[in-house]
């Protein structure tokens, strides 16, 4: 009874204080704006559900091996590039460049690294459904890493066995796997590939799976940490006060545009701010690169990716693979639509869109402004008619979502062997 | 009583939505009236149902078991004919899409399990977008084939 008494009290005498306090500090947000807000912040970011298709994903002795194959140069036909050559720990996990150079020259922006392990569909057309899956295809790729899984298995075998087995068991015998060898575009590879019997083809297969494996258990570490924008919420959330000097006015009202007239959370949403879908946005076509049709191509590969979550080198049962089981293959709304990315340190990662044709964040505010006809498809922009005032307070606001990578310090540097 | 509790909340916070989805729709995003050509409907016409199919001839109410956010989404649906007896039986396909935007759903959802008493649960579901949708559902009944549109707000 006393207690019950004592908290009728405080709450008539706290009450009207707070909502005194509230009018007058909390940066004009209504209650139900505040509670938008709130699912934006990094601090309601869901636990990382387990991987089902890769049993090592959470094993800490395979985040360690997943470091030291992610920076390993010999995992290239001319042992010089590495996955950090282009995803540099220093840079978000990318290289600050339109098109990735690898022993040749992709015809996409590499795509940063951090929060992806949240993510149903990775690349910018979603080509690969696992994290793991996708740290294969640049492996192969013969722009990228230009070389073949006999190469890797090789490696594994000569330089990495211990680790390997403590992470995975016994390694497979490649000893009669040919130097060279892969389903590759290269003719002689795909020759020696071709000339293996099918159980050597599959011991190296299994080494190459479980390459990406390990290398997704690193890549499951990386993962935003709060920015100035995060601790402005999260005060505002606990005490409907808005706090000093975390935001400043512009990005206030940046936030306030990006939340409302802008419509920039009908798809960056989420504490991740991105849905992790595919949307056509009109983004102009690159005069010299071949057609690109985005997700829609990225669906049907997905489908038939031979490491795909239904895949024998998914850990996964068919009823885990949801994400397949619904996808939509075909369909005008694929056209040209590619994956949304999260905003988080987007000011550092400038050339912008899927093969960087923008230059600048006020390049790809001007584009949003405006909203052209897609080259190819429908583009989902409608104009925003925003003054030159608001779309640089949007990117001032743009500019506070600034927080770096949380993981381990050792796994952001280059591994000590 | 607890899940009756939470729809009633869902339906609340659609229909306020709606309604800001309609007034907005009058005043700061007009462009969006001129460049694809579909009228929100008014706010009463959004939310889980139940609605009535188009030739009347059921009743289908939504009833998801999370709230409705840009994200997957399982929904069961209880379908009754025009009597308002439980409608078991029945084949049903999903449709739906963004009018304003001019693009269907992101997935394809479907009916995965008939739960009986009328209710079925359909799987797959995605909302990736703010805005109104539409969510469609081709019912072949007993009684015949009938179409029900659903207004949502996200």
């Amino acid at each position: 009874m006393t207690t019950k008494r004592f908290l009728i009290l405080s709450a008539i005498i706290l009450l009207p204080t707070l909502l005194y306090g509230s009018r007058q500090r909390n940066d004009g947000w209504t209650p139900a704006q505040i509670e938008e807000l709130r699912k934006l912040s990094i601090s309601e970011l869901e636990p990382l559900a387990p991987d089902p298709t890769n049993r090592v994903a959470d094993d800490p002795a395979a985040a360690t091996l997943g470091h030291e194959l992610f920076f390993d140069a010999r995992l290239s036909a001319n042992g010089k590039v590495s996955c950090a050559s282009c995803h540099q720990p220093d840079r978000d996990s990318q290289d600050g460049t339109s098109l990735a150079h690898g022993v040749g020259t992709t015809n996409r922006r590499t795509m940063p690294i951090a929060g992806t392990a949240f993510a149903p569909f990775l690349f910018w057309d979603g080509r690969k459904d696992s994290q793991w899956a996708q740290a294969l295809g640049p492996l192969e790729s013969p722009v990228e890493h230009g070389g073949t899984r006999a190469q890797y298995a090789h490696v594994v075998a000569e330089n990495y066995r211990a680790s390997y087995e403590q992470v995975f068991g016994p390694l497979p015998d490649v000893s009669r796997a040919p130097a060279v060898g892969g389903p590759v575009k290269d003719p002689s590879a795909a020759a020696a590939w071709s000339a293996m019997p099918q159980t050597d083809r599959d011991a190296v297969t299994k080494i190459y799976a479980n390459i990406g494996k390990a290398i997704a258990a690193y890549e499951r570490r990386l993962q935003f940490a709060p920015s100035r924008f995060d601790r402005y919420v999260d005060t505002l959330t606990a005490t409907g006060r808005a706090p000093e000097n975390v935001l400043s006015d512009d990005e206030v009202a940046g936030l306030r545009l990006f939340t409302g007239k802008a419509n920039c959370t009908q798809c960056h949403n989420g504490p991740l701010l991105t849905n992790n879908e595919f949307h056509n946005t009109g983004v102009p076509a690159s005069p010299s690169l071949p057609q690109d049709r985005g997700r829609i191509e990225g669906a049907k590969n997905v489908l038939a990716d031979e490491f795909n979550c239904r895949s024998r080198w998914s850990d996964a049962t068919g009823a885990q693979c949801s994400e397949l089981e619904f996808l939509k293959p075909d369909g005008p709304e694929l056209q040209r639509a590619y994956k949304v990315p999260s905003l988080r340190g987007v000011a550092e990662r400038a050339p912008y869109m899927h093969a960087g044709q923008f230059a600048t964040l006020s390049d790809v505010l001007a584009h949003y402004n405006q909203a052209p006809t897609a080259p190819e498809g429908h583009t989902g922009l409608k104009p925003l008619k925003l003054s030159a005032q608001e779309l640089r307070q949007i990117e001032s606001f743009l500019r506070a979502l600034r927080g770096g990578i949380a993981a381990p310090p050792e796994f952001l540097r280059t591994p000590v062997r | 009583m607890k899940k009756q509790n939470g729809t009633q909340w869902l339906r609340i916070g659609m229909t306020l939505a709606a309604t800001i989805i309609t007034l907005s729709s009058l005043t700061a995003c007009s462009h969006v009236m001129t460049m694809v050509h579909a009228k929100v409907p008014a706010a009463s016409e959004f939310g889980l149902g139940p609605r009535k199919s188009s030739s009347g001839l059921y009743t289908a109410t939504l009833q998801p078991a999370e709230s409705l956010r840009p994200r997957k989404l399982q929904t069961q649906v209880a379908l009754k004919d025009a009597r308002g007896q439980a409608v078991d039986g029945a084949a049903i396909t999903i449709d739906g899409g963004m009018p304003q935007h001019g693009h269907g759903l992101p997935t394809q959802p479907r009916v995965t399990k008939a739960l009986g008493n009328g209710a079925y649960l359909i799987e797959g579901v995605r909302f990736n977008m703010g805005g109104w949708w539409e969510f469609k559902l081709a019912i072949a009944g007993k009684t015949g084939n009938d179409t029900v549109t659903f207004n949502l707000a996200l």
